[in-house]
């Protein structure tokens, strides 16, 4: 099984999934951001999402959890660069995607979160 | 016909990439190619969580008036499904999911059947056009 790795840059986590994402990869980097947001003080979790050509419904449950868990660490959660197409058929699939916030890039995911501090 | 075992996260993958190298090659466009594989994936996931493994058929078809399609099959020889109508509601779930799995993937594609009976496994067929 792969992993994702987490870059802390400054006070927030930076996670870039470039590989083809299977169940077990994802819960794994729910616990490893969940022993880094403990570890460190991290504000915020940036997830980019640009190379993730499908996200389903266990994915994008595992997603709106890391926001609920994040937050329990007093960080929040934003989601970069989603795919058109995975747009549209996460809406038809019925899935909220609560819990997390969405920006169209690392950039602007970043001044939502340098808003809050 | 491409045939692929379902026995782990791996091969659900596998299914994922093939199933969107074939839908490339009928033509889907890219939103309909990324349904396909989103509902795929749910479906492998079924067949590998609920049905203890199984295979999945992955077909270029010809609809009568010559459209391309992508047809996918998935079977196992798990515990089945004993109310299907109950199966295929918005959230209900077995306790472990959303219970969008089922209902999600049949709203991502053109045609949708699901044949089981408690003892006697789950299949399901999925059919995509191209437009």
């Amino acid at each position: 099984m792969e992993r994702v790795p987490i870059l802390k840059i400054g006070q927030t986590l930076f996670v870039s999934i470039q590989i083809d994402l299977q169940d077990d990869t994802v819960l794994r980097l729910q616990e490893d951001l969940a022993d880094e947001l403990a570890a460190t003080t991290a504000r915020g979790v940036i997830i980019d999402i640009t190379a993730v050509e499908i996200v389903d419904s266990f994915i994008g449950r595992m997603l709106s959890m890391i926001g609920s868990i994040s937050r329990l660490f007093d960080a929040e959660t934003v989601i970069v660069g989603m795919r058109p197409a995975v747009a549209i058929t996460l809406t038809e699939l019925g899935l909220p995607l609560s819990g997390v916030r969405t920006a169209l890039n690392a950039e602007k995911g970043l001044e939502i979160l340098n808003g809050k501090s | 016909m491409d045939e692929l075992p379902i026995h782990s996260g791996d091969d659900v993958v596998r299914v994922r990439q093939r199933v969107r190298t074939v839908a490339a090659q009928n033509g889907l466009s890219l939103v309909d190619q990324t349904k396909l594989v989103t509902a795929a994936s749910e479906l492998a996931r079924n067949t590998l969580v609920h049905g203890g493994g199984g295979v999945a058929r992955i077909e270029s078809v010809k609809s009568a008036n010559g459209r391309a399609g992508v047809k996918l099959h998935f079977s196992d020889e798990g515990p089945g499904i004993a109310d299907i109508d109950l199966a295929l509601t918005d959230r209900w779930t077995t306790g472990t999911g959303l219970g969008l799995g089922l209902s999600g993937s049949r709203r991502l594609v053109d045609e949708f059947e699901l044949n089981s009976k408690p003892g006697a496994g789950t299949s399901v067929m999925v059919v995509k056009w191209s437009r």
